[in-house]
């Protein structure tokens, strides 16, 4: 066991981990903050999606030993309301069925507004390619982020 | 047999609902949810099958607050339909509610208060529509009721609005907070004099009333299942047996026990062969004080398996034998006329084989649940469950309990599609919680749920149609072959049940002079369960690509095509055509008619809404496909093409629906939306196969679903408007959009689709 101090969503944290451990359940496990999601184990479906230092990343693949200085944003701390334009443009175009892929899908979406404020279809297809839905609502995904983006 | 499927339900609350005020001591018991409120019970079983009456017990509540608060029990599972939403918007709508006034509280599972929680089989909304609409009426009468006494007027001219009871014609208002202690003395009004709103007058009902959840959801905050903590839990991963009925034989912990963080290791033990619908599989679990170190436990186990007589399946091989097996006879489940006679006189002998994989149900949400069990010789659980009455007594089962001692809670779902109503992953929890003597949290990792699921069966099917000289289609012969969801209890089973069969094959509903359906024998070597639309899936794949072939051998368009062969309005009985009797979805044909004519009037709107037969852009081509599923009517039609790459694009998809009244339109438009994503994996990219007993498949990397980019563009429900019942719609938009998108590809390709899943 090793021990770290992270800062997530602005606070600095202690954690005592084995180095391997991936971020995700540090989050999980051990601070006990539930908004970011399992999916797969193998950032094959983006619903651990995070942001370190603003970067959209897979916090099951990534041990705690490489988060280093790096800033960690999770789902309850992208904004302090719940009030992200993505949130509000998600609860506006009901996007949500399930729910349980959401957080990682707005976290990967506001990393992609973050450095392209105005993508295009194709490049909102091609940032969202990592997030899986399996109910079905990639198309609200895809005219949230669009309204987001008019909104921002 | 029929109703051996969970879902299938015979039960009809409907005729059986009553409203009551609960008394004094129900009230107190649940005075949780409503303190100093008035409440309002609705007993969905009043009386037992043989009309005894049975112990008072309610189940669906209203109550409102002093705070002008109303409180609503969705007891149905959330998974993403919107039913935690519909169906107390359904009683909000009648009571004259301010949806913001609105708070919802969800129902623990227990059948003798809420009735029937099994949330499958896409009939919430089709079950709990009038009752929830009589539990609203009869609040609303009492309020007004009690504000008429206040002012001393009859009830008659007071409505309900906004939360509050207005007096026609004057500014008097009052709060429902403020009549709730006048409604604490009050008697129920007779139910012969609750009146229910016609549709006109709901403001609700018939229009996209948002998730209750939305906001919880889109900022974290929404609780599924692996996201209650307990102090001192224990976090359980566990091996499982790689083939169906291994049994351990020995096993070495050192290592695992040695990973900082494992706490024990606790063997599970496993039903064997078959393996049932309720229990574990055998396995070895590993606890920890966190995920990681339980998972890196798990792979430091040494674990030598007996891996028992399923360890030499192939579904490759077991797919040739099935296929092989429809060219003899089999055995039949429904005859009309003579095949043989129409097949000896036809012209022209259309006869193709269809073969469909094994799915697994990859629910975003891998199954997680956690069990406190407590030296009281209770347990209390939080699941994502489908169905909380049954995970409930498979845990009062295999703990040797009595059910009162068993706690379900249910959290929201991060999907379900069938999977989590198998109770499996909830006993696990329980049995690890009384041995560890902790909470214990089991979480399935997503090669755990690849690997051992309850899978959507893979099938083979024959259809052999026959033509006259002057191009009638005379005769339909439909083999079908599937290890059936009975096997995984019984291993004796090995045909599909005529429930199976009624999910899109002997229902076949077409104006056809002969026909006969046949079934063969398959033996399930894996655990065989639902997957949304269940075997409607493989069923409408191969019935309406057939339809197209036909359409062409007639010369005809598919849509003139099976228009013509629906024929006149009528009610379809399958009467005097069935072994058994026909089993309508557990519902009876009076007052769920197969009725041709509806389905008729959703192939033509979206012929008309889809402009069927004005697509003749260049590299664009499309498909069309209609089929009733769990009572509701659905046509669908996918338009494909080609992009720059070679790669086929899904630009457009068309749906009409009639799902009798449509509830929350939002939510039936979601359902088709996803649902068209849902089947383009399952006909794209999905298969699910077996070497040497084991899945072959992992993770995403090869049990693929679609993602974006893939994923069918723009896709347009079109809701036909209707007085009728409603219909449940979770299901209904899988099972025609598969066959739609295969004959879609064949106009663009030239090439007919015979195997899912398919490339091009």
């Amino acid at each position: 066991m090793e021990e770290y101090s992270i800062t997530v969503n602005g606070k600095k944290l202690d954690v005592q981990a084995l180095p391997d451990m991936p971020l995700l359940w540090v989050l999980r496990d051990l601070l006990s903050m539930k908004g970011t999601k399992f999916g797969c184990g193998q950032a094959l479906c983006g619903a651990c999606t995070v942001h370190l230092d603003g970067q959209a990343v897979r916090s099951c693949s990534l041990p705690i030993s490489e988060v280093g200085d790096g800033k960690i944003t999770t789902i309850e701390g992208l904004s302090e309301k719940g009030d992200h334009p993505l949130q509000e443009a998600w609860v506006e175009h009901i996007v949500p069925q399930c729910g349980y892929c959401q957080g990682g899908q707005i976290m990967t979406a506001a990393a992609l507004l973050a450095t392209n404020p105005k993508p295009s279809e194709e490049e909102i297809e091609r940032a969202m390619e990592g997030n899986l839905c399996r109910c079905g609502t990639y198309n609200r995904i895809k005219e949230a982020i669009q309204t987001a983006s008019r909104n921002l | 047999m029929k109703n051996f499927i969970p879902f299938l339900k015979n039960k009809n609350p409907e005729d059986q609902s009553k409203i009551f005020v609960p008394s004094r001591r129900d009230f107190l018991k649940i005075s949780s949810l409503a303190t100093g409120g008035f409440l309002l019970g609705v007993n969905f079983q009043c009386a037992g099958p043989k009309g005894e009456p049975i112990t008072f017990a309610p189940n669906v509540y209203i109550s409102l607050s002093s705070d002008n608060e109303v409180i609503l029990v969705a007891h149905r599972s959330e998974m993403g339909t919107g039913i935690r939403t519909s169906l107390p918007m359904i009683m909000a709508d009648e009571l004259g509610a301010d949806w913001k006034k609105v708070k919802i509280i969800q129902a623990e599972g227990d059948e003798d208060k809420y009735g029937n929680q099994n949330t499958d089989g896409s009939f919430s909304v089709r079950m709990f529509y009038e009752p929830m609409r009589k539990a609203g009426a009869t609040a609303r009468q009492m309020l007004i009721n009690a504000a008429a006494n206040k002012w001393g007027v009859d009830p008659s001219e007071c409505t309900t609005e906004n939360s509050q009871v207005l007096l026609n014609g004057s500014s008097k208002k009052v709060d429902f907070g403020g009549l709730v202690e006048a409604l604490q003395t009050m008697e129920l009004p007779d139910p012969a004099t609750i009146k229910l709103k016609e549709l006109s007058e709901y403001k609700f009902i018939g229009t996209d009333v948002p998730i209750y959840d939305a906001k919880a959801i889109v900022s974290g905050q929404a609780t599924f299942g692996a996201d209650v903590d307990l102090p001192n839990m224990q976090i359980a991963v566990i091996a499982r047996s790689p083939v169906v009925g291994a049994k351990i034989l020995s096993y070495d912990d050192a290592a695992a026990l040695a990973i900082p963080g494992v706490s024990q290791v606790i063997k599970i033990e496993g039903a064997g062969i078959p393996p049932g619908l309720d229990k574990p599989l055998e396995g070895l679990a590993v606890l920890a004080s966190n995920t990681w170190a339980a998972k890196k436990g798990r792979e430091a186990l040494v674990i030598e398996w007996d891996l028992g007589p399923n360890q030499s399946y192939s579904s490759a091989a077991q797919l040739q034998e099935m296929a092989k097996s429809t060219l003899k006879n089999g055995k039949v489940s429904r005859e009309r006329g003579n095949f043989n006679s129409a097949k000896s006189s036809a012209t022209k002998v259309l006869d193709r084989t269809y073969l469909a994989p094994y799915y697994a149900h990859a629910t975003m949400e891998p199954p997680a649940v956690i069990a406190d069990y407590r030296g009281d010789g209770s347990v209390e659980i939080w699941a994502p469950t489908q169905h909380p009455q049954w995970a409930r007594g498979a845990v009062a089962g295999a703990l040797g309990l009595e059910l009162p001692k068993v706690k379900v809670n249910v959290t929201l779902l991060g999907g379900g599609f069938g999977r989590k109503s198998k109770p499996d992953f909830v006993v696990e929890a329980a049995l690890l919680s009384k041995a560890a003597k902790a909470p214990v949290r089991v979480q399935w990792t997503r090669e755990d749920d690849i690997h051992h699921d309850f899978y959507h069966s893979h099938s083979a099917q024959r259809i052999v149609a026959t033509l006259d000289s002057s191009k009638k289609l005379t005769g339909w012969n439909h083999h079908t072959v599937f290890p059936a969801i009975g096997a995984t209890g019984n291993a004796a089973e090995l045909h599909p049940s005529s429930g199976e069969l009624e999910l899109g094959c002997r229902d076949f509903p077409y104006d056809v002079p002969n026909i006969r359906i046949e079934t063969h024998e398959s033996a399930a070597h894996t655990r065989i369960g639902w997957l949304r639309s269940v075997s409607n899936i493989h069923h409408a794949f191969a019935i309406h690509t057939m339809m197209d072939e036909i359409a062409e051998a007639r010369g005809l368009d598919p849509v003139e095509n099976a228009l013509d062969l629906f024929g006149e309005d009528k009610n379809l009985t399958f009467e005097g055509e069935l072994e058994g009797d026909f089993g309508n979805y557990g519902e009876k044909l009076e007052d769920f008619p197969w009725n041709t004519g509806r389905m008729k009037k959703v192939i033509q709107d979206v012929a008309a809404k889809s402009n069927w037969k004005a697509h003749k852009d260049a590299g664009k081509a499309v498909g069309f496909a209609a089929h009733k599923s769990f009572l509701t009517y659905v046509a669908c039609v996918v338009i494909v093409e080609k992009d720059a790459n070679g790669q086929l694009s899904i630009p457009e998809v068309h749906y009409s629906v009639d799902c009798g009244v449509g509830v929350n339109t939002d939510r039936i438009k979601s359902q088709f939306e996803g649902g068209a994503q849902f089947a383009t994996s399952l006909a794209m990219t999905s298969a699910i196969t077996f070497e040497n007993g084991q899945v072959v498949q992992n993770n995403f990397d090869s049990y693929q679903i679609i993602r974006m980019p893939q994923s069918p563009k723009k896709i347009h429900v079109h809701i036909l408007p209707s007085t009728e019942k409603p219909t449940g719609v979770g299901e209904p938009p899988v099972p025609p959009y598969i066959p739609a998108l295969a004959n879609a590809v064949y106009k663009l390709t030239g090439k007919r689709i015979y195997e899912l899943p398919f490339k091009v």
